[in-house]
C-alpha cells in the first residue's frame, strides 16, 4: 500500500513531464501538471497515518518512509498542488505561450525532486536529490529571462552549489568515520549511520556535522548563507517562489534534522545543537533587519522565509517533544501561509505592474476578496492569533524556555515583535495610505489565482484554532524517533 | 582499512599524486589566463584518474578501475571540452579586473593549506593515524576546498567561478579515493554524471548571461541588493 502510494507520487509528475514534452501544447501542459500535482497530493495525504505502522523500506533499502519524511512529503505535496492551481492563472499573464510547456515540464520536475528528497534512505542519494532540486529550479528562476532573473539564477546556482559541495564533503567524512566501525564498504543509510555513531571518532563526527550543517543550511536559507534566497525568491515567477519557499527549504531541512539525530546518538555535548540554534537566531536577526527596511514586495516575503526557517531551526535545535512538535507544526503552517503570501504578492505585482511596495496602494478597496485574503495571510505570517503560526511559534518558545538555551528563546520573542511591527507596517501602507494621484488602471485577478489563496487560508485558520490530538501523538512519535538514545529529554505538552 | 597497511611505494605514490594535484590548484590560483585554469583543471582530473587506478591496484578494489576510466573520460576530456566551448564563446581571455593580486592570493592560499594541515593533524592524531597518508589526503582535501572558495571569492569571470566550484569537487573526489575507496560504486558514478549536468547547466546560464545581461563578470551583477 505505502509502496504503491510512493510510486504514484514519483510516477505522476514523471509521466506529466514526458507527456508535456511530447505534446508541447500550453493548455494541455497546464492540465497535465495540475493532474500530476493532484495525484501526488492525494497519494501523500494518507502517508503520515500509514507511516506509523511498521518500517517501510523499499527498493533495496534506498527508499524509506518514516513519520518525519511522510510529514515533509505531505507539506511539499500541498504546496505543489496549490502552486499548480495558481500557476494556471499566473503564467497566462506572462504572455509566453510558446515556452509554457517547458515551464510546466520544469515545474513538475521541481515538484518531483522536492517530493523525492525526503524519501531517500541513503545520505548520498539524498545529497544527489538536493543537488537536482537546485539544477531544475535554477531554470525556473531564470524563466522570465529579464536581466534580474538571470542574475538571481546565477547567484543562486553558484552560492548553493558551493554550499552543497560542503555538504558533500561532510557526507564523505561521515562515511569515512563510519568505515572505522562498519568496514570499508557499507550501505550509508540513516539508521546504519546512527547505529554506528556512538563508536565513531567524536572530533571527526563534529567536523562532518558542522560541514553538513553549513552545506544544507545554505540550501535551507539560514543566515549568513541566505544571500541567494531573496534574489531567487523575488525574481522567479510567483508559483516558483511558493514552491521554493514552501517545499524546497523544508526538503533541505530534512537533511539537517537527520544528521542532527545521528550526531546526537553519539552524545557529542551541547555544540551541535548550539550551532543550529545560533544559526537560527542569526537568521531571525538578519530577516528582522531586512524586513523593516524592505522596498520590494516579493523580497519582503523572501526575508520572511529566512525568518521562518530560522524559527524552525530553533525548534529542532531546542529539541524535545515540544521543540520538534512546534517545528513540524510550523513547517505545515509556514508552507500554507507562505504560498498564500507569494500568490498574493505575485497577483499584486502583475496587477500594479511593479514590485515596489511604495507604488501599491488601496489594495483593500480595489481587490475586496483577494485583498482580504492577503491581509489575513499577512496577519497570520507575523504569528498573530488565531492562525496556525501563533500556535507553533508559541510552542517553540515554550520549548526554548525549558531548554538550556533560554537566551535564544528571549531573542526570538523580541525579534518576532520587531518583525510583527515591520511586516504589518508595509501592509498598512499598501492598504490604508490614501493615494495622492489617480493610479494607473489595475488588472483584475483571475479565479485561478484567488482560489488557492482561499484554500491555503482555511486550513491555516483551522490549525490555529484546533490542534488535533492525533497530530500531537504523531509529532510525539517523530520526536522520540529522532531522539532515541539521546540524553535529557524535554517531555510533556 | 586500506591506508593502515600500505607498502611504502604505494604510500609515496599516493602522496605524490595528492601533492601534485594541490600544486595544480595553486597554478589555477596564481594564473589570470582562463586557458591556464582549464589546462590545470584537466591535468588535475587526469591525476585523480591515475590515483583511482592506483588505489584500485594496491587496495584490490577492481571497481575503481571503472571509476578511473570514467573520471578520465568525464573530468579529463568531456568537462574541459565543454568549458573550452564556453570560453570560446565568451571572447575573454583573462580576468580583467583583479580584486586580489595573484601573488597575494597565493599567500592566502598558503595560509589555507597551513590551516587545513592543522585540522588534518588533529583529526589524524585522534584516529591514531598520525604520519600516514591519511593526514596528507585530508590536508589536500580541505585545502583544495578552501582554495576553491578563495577562487570563488576573488575571481568574478563566470568561467573562473565554475572552475572554482569544480576545484571544490575535485578536492572531495581526490580525498575520498584515498579515505573511502570502498564507497558504493553507484554513488560515485551518479556524482560523476551529476557533475556533467552541472556543467551543462552552467553553460546554458552563461549563454543567458551573455545574451540577456550582456556581461559575464559578477562585478556587473549588482541589480539585486537589500
Amino acid at each position: 500500500m505505502v509502496g504503491a502510494l510512493l510510486l504514484a507520487i514519483v510516477l505522476a509528475p514523471s509521466a506529466a513531464i514526458v507527456l508535456i514534452l511530447l505534446a508541447r501544447k500550453p493548455r494541455l501542459a497546464e492540465g497535465l501538471n495540475l493532474a500530476a500535482s493532484a495525484i501526488a497530493f492525494l497519494a501523500a495525504l494518507p502517508l503520515p497515518a500509514l507511516s506509523l505502522s511498521g518500517r517501510h523500506v523499499y527498493w533495496g533499502r534506498y527508499v524509506i518512509l518514516d513519520p518525519f519524511g511522510a510529514w515533509v512529503i505531505l507539506c511539499a505535496a500541498i504546496v505543489y498542488l496549490l502552486a499548480s492551481i495558481y500557476a494556471v492563472g499566473y503564467m497566462r499573464l506572462l504572455d509566453e505561450e510558446d515556452r509554457l510547456p517547458r515551464f510546466y515540464a520544469l515545474f513538475a520536475g521541481f515538484g518531483l525532486t522536492t517530493l523525492v528528497g525526503p524519501m531517500m534512505n541513503s545520505a548520498g542519494l539524498y545529497w544527489i536529490a538536493i543537488e537536482l532540486t537546485t539544477l531544475v529550479s535554477t531554470f525556473l528562476v531564470a524563466f522570465e529571462r529579464a536581466p534580474e532573473s538571470i542574475e538571481a539564477a546565477w547567484k543562486y546556482i553558484i552560492v548553493v552549489s558551493g554550499g552543497i559541495s560542503l555538504a558533500l564533503l561532510g557526507t564523505v567524512l561521515f562515511y569515512w568515520a563510519g568505515s572505522f566501525v562498519l568496514g570499508p564498504s557499507y550501505d550509508m543509510t540513516w539508521a546504519v549511520l546512527r547505529g554506528a555513531a556512538p563508536q565513531m571518532n567524536p572530533a571527526l563526527l563534529l567536523l562532518a556535522f558542522l560541514l553538513v550543517l553549513v552545506g544544507y543550511g545554505t540550501k535551507v536559507g539560514l543566515a549568513p548563507m541566505h544571500t541567494w534566497l531573496p534574489d531567487a525568491h523575488s525574481e522567479g515567477p510567483a508559483p516558483v517562489s511558493a514552491l521554493l519557499s514552501g517545499a524546497l527549504l523544508n526538503t533541505a531541512m530534512v537533511g539537517i534534522v537527520r544528521y542532527l539525530a545521528i550526531i546526537e546518538a553519539a552524545r557529542p555535548g551541547p555544540l551541535p545543537r548550539a550551532a543550529l540554534i545560533a544559526l537560527g537566531a542569526f537568521s531571525l536577526f538578519v530577516a528582522a533587519m531586512f524586513i523593516v527596511r524592505q522596498r520590494g514586495i516579493k523580497r519582503l516575503m523572501a526575508y520572511s522565509s529566512v525568518e521562518h526557517m530560522g524559527i524552525m531551526a530553533l525548534g529542532f535545535g531546542f529539541g524535545g517533544v515540544l521543540g520538534v512538535a512546534g517545528a513540524l507544526y510550523h513547517m505545515l503552517n509556514h508552507t500554507l501561509n507562505k504560498s498564500l503570501m507569494f500568490f498574493g504578492a505575485g497577483s499584486m505585482m502583475r496587477s500594479y505592474e511593479t514590485k515596489d511596495i511604495g507604488a501599491i496602494r488601496d489594495v483593500g478597496q480595489r481587490f475586496p476578496v483577494v485583498g482580504a485574503l492577503w491581509l489575513a495571510g499577512a496577519v497570520a505570517i507575523t504569528g498573530a492569533p488565531p492562525f496556525g503560526l501563533f500556535a507553533s511559534e508559541f510552542t517553540i518558545l515554550r520549548a526554548g524556555l525549558r531548554s538550556p538555551h533560554v537566551w535564544a528563546a528571549i531573542v526570538m520573542a523580541l525579534l518576532l515583535i520587531v518583525i510583527f511591527i515591520g511586516f504589518l507596517n508595509h501592509f498598512r501602507i499598501m492598504y490604508f495610505t490614501p493615494t495622492e494621484t489617480k493610479a494607473a488602471p489595475v488588472h483584475p485577478v483571475s479565479a485561478w489565482c484567488a482560489v488557492p489563496m482561499g484554500l491555503a487560508l482555511v486550513p491555516l485558520l483551522v490549525l490555529g484554532l484546533w490542534w488535533p490530538e492525533a497530530i500531537w501523538r504523531y509529532f510525539g512519535v517523530i520526536a522520540h524517533g529522532l531522539q532515541a538514545g539521546a540524553g535529557a529529554m524535554v517531555t510533556g505538552r | 582499512m586500506l591506508v593502515a597497511h600500505l607498502s611504502p611505494l604505494a604510500a609515496s605514490l599516493f602522496s605524490l599524486i595528492a601533492i601534485a594535484s594541490l600544486l595544480l590548484a595553486f597554478v589555477m590560483l596564481g594564473s589570470r589566463w582562463l586557458r591556464h585554469y582549464l589546462y590545470a583543471f584537466a591535468a588535475e582530473s587526469w591525476l585523480i584518474a591515475a590515483l583511482s587506478a592506483a588505489v584500485g591496484y594496491y587496495g584490490h578494489y577492481p571497481e575503481l578501475y571503472l571509476i578511473a576510466i570514467l573520471t578520465a573520460l568525464f573530468r579529463g576530456c568531456l568537462l574541459p571540452y565543454l568549458l573550452l566551448r564556453i570560453v570560446r564563446r565568451l571572447k575573454v581571455a583573462r580576468e580583467l579586473h583583479v580584486i586580489v593580486q595573484a601573488s597575494s592570493s597565493l599567500v592566502i592560499g598558503a595560509f589555507a593549506v597551513v590551516f587545513a594541515l592543522t585540522v588534518a593533524t588533529h583529526i589524524g592524531a585522534g584516529l591514531g593515524l598520525a604520519g600516514t597518508v591519511v593526514v596528507l589526503a585530508l590536508t589536500v582535501m580541505l585545502s583544495m576546498k578552501l582554495i576553491g572558495f578563495l577562487m570563488l571569492t576573488v575571481r568574478h569571470e563566470a568561467i573562473s567561478q565554475i572552475l572554482g566550484l569544480l576545484v571544490l569537487e575535485n578536492g572531495i573526489f581526490l580525498g575520498s579515493q584515498i579515505l573511502v575507496p570502498g564507497m558504493p560504486l553507484l554513488l560515485e558514478i551518479v556524482i560523476l554524471f551529476d557533475l556533467l549536468i552541472v556543467v551543462a547547466c552552467f553553460g546554458l546560464l552563461v549563454q543567458y548571461l551573455l545574451s540577456h545581461v550582456g556581461t559575464t563578470s559578477s562585478l556587473h551583477l549588482r541589480r539585486l541588493v537589500g
